[in-house]
């Protein structure tokens, strides 16, 4: 199975996902420069995290227009996998990929932490791995993670199942409190209708080796490799 | 024809506004006490080529409804459009 990670002129989350799913998860994987009009052969795409195009106008606005986010898109369509990571979730919103918007941080700080997620839906491609309701350690880094959508649009994405990630507390309870950015419904991430794109604002990436904090977001990975090369 | 199109792009009402809060809050500790409520957004200022004013007015709204606002979270509102 292979990986294609975009890079977008701005994007910091790329080496470490590159990191993530060859040392951690074994798998192949390749940058994708965004000027690029070719997969090259990526069963999964990564939009990683970072600034594209320095968050000019709004975070992901921009980005969206780079010319190989048409094959992204093409192959959202066709069904294959993508992972939106932080700015890349801000990018797959703008895209039209994933409902929704991400605004400035509640708080108006920037927000670089370790949070506790709660995984909402074992039954996605991208969580089949995880135990129902468990907790992850995940770190987050985002300025822009405050999860906006309109009422209609949350109470189907609950009603489907596809918010896929939490903001709880040590113990699991969803409160004000536990919420980093003041998403709605303490909202970190979500599947698209087809449940083939999972946007999220923290960085499984960035745990997948307990040595450096945390490997709970190795498993995100691991379900889709087993789902992809099945 | 060239014409300058201004446009004022404002988070839609409802949508919580954490700047235009904190602006709020810093106006009333300054004694301004009547205001009720602020709201940050942007105000871009575009030169359009256009057969008429008014297709320079189109073209803007156009421009806010693909780009220059995000239609989930922000109202667009074209505050004049003249000849620059």
């Amino acid at each position: 199975m292979k990986f294609g990670i975009v890079t977008f002129p701005g994007s910091n989350g790329d080496y470490d996902a590159h990191h993530a799913v060859t040392e951690a998860l074994g798998a192949e994987a390749v940058y994708l420069w965004h000027k690029a009009h070719d997969l090259e052969g990526s069963d999964v795409i990564i939009l990683p995290g970072g600034f594209s195009y320095g968050d000019y106008l709004r975070a992901g606005a921009i980005a969206r227009f780079s010319p190989i986010m048409q094959e992204v898109a093409e192959h959202a369509r066709r069904g294959g996998p993508v992972i939106a990571i932080c700015n890349g979730f801000q990018i797959a919103c703008e895209a039209g990929l994933l409902p929704g918007a991400l605004l400035r941080n509640a708080g108006l700080q920037f927000v670089g932490d370790t949070v506790i997620i709660r995984v909402e839906n074992t039954d996605t491609m991208f969580t089949h791995r995880y135990a129902a309701g468990r907790l992850l350690r995940i770190p987050i880094a985002h300025g822009d993670g405050r999860y906006t959508a309109d009422d209609a649009t949350l109470d189907r994405l609950e009603g489907e199942g596809r918010v896929a990630f939490r903001y709880t507390d040590a113990e699991g309870r969803v409160t004000d409190a536990a919420n980093p950015n003041g998403a709605m419904r303490n909202i970190a991430g979500i599947v698209s209708d087809e449940g083939n794109v999972l946007g999220l604002m923290p960085h499984p990436e960035r745990a997948v080796d307990p040595l450096l904090g945390s490997g709970d977001g190795l498993a995100l990975f691991q379900s889709l490799l087993a789902r992809v090369s099945a | 024809m060239k014409y300058r199109v201004s446009v004022h792009i404002v988070p839609r009402q409802g949508i919580l506004d954490p700047q235009g809060k904190a602006v709020a809050d810093a106006l009333h500790t300054l004694g301004f006490s009547g205001v009720a409520e602020a709201r940050v957004g942007r105000h871009l200022v575009l030169d359009v080529n256009a057969a008429t004013q008014q297709a320079a007015e189109e073209s803007v709204r156009s421009m806010c409804e693909k780009l220059l606002a995000n239609p989930v979270t922000e109202d667009f509102e074209i505050a004049g459009v003249a000849a620059p």
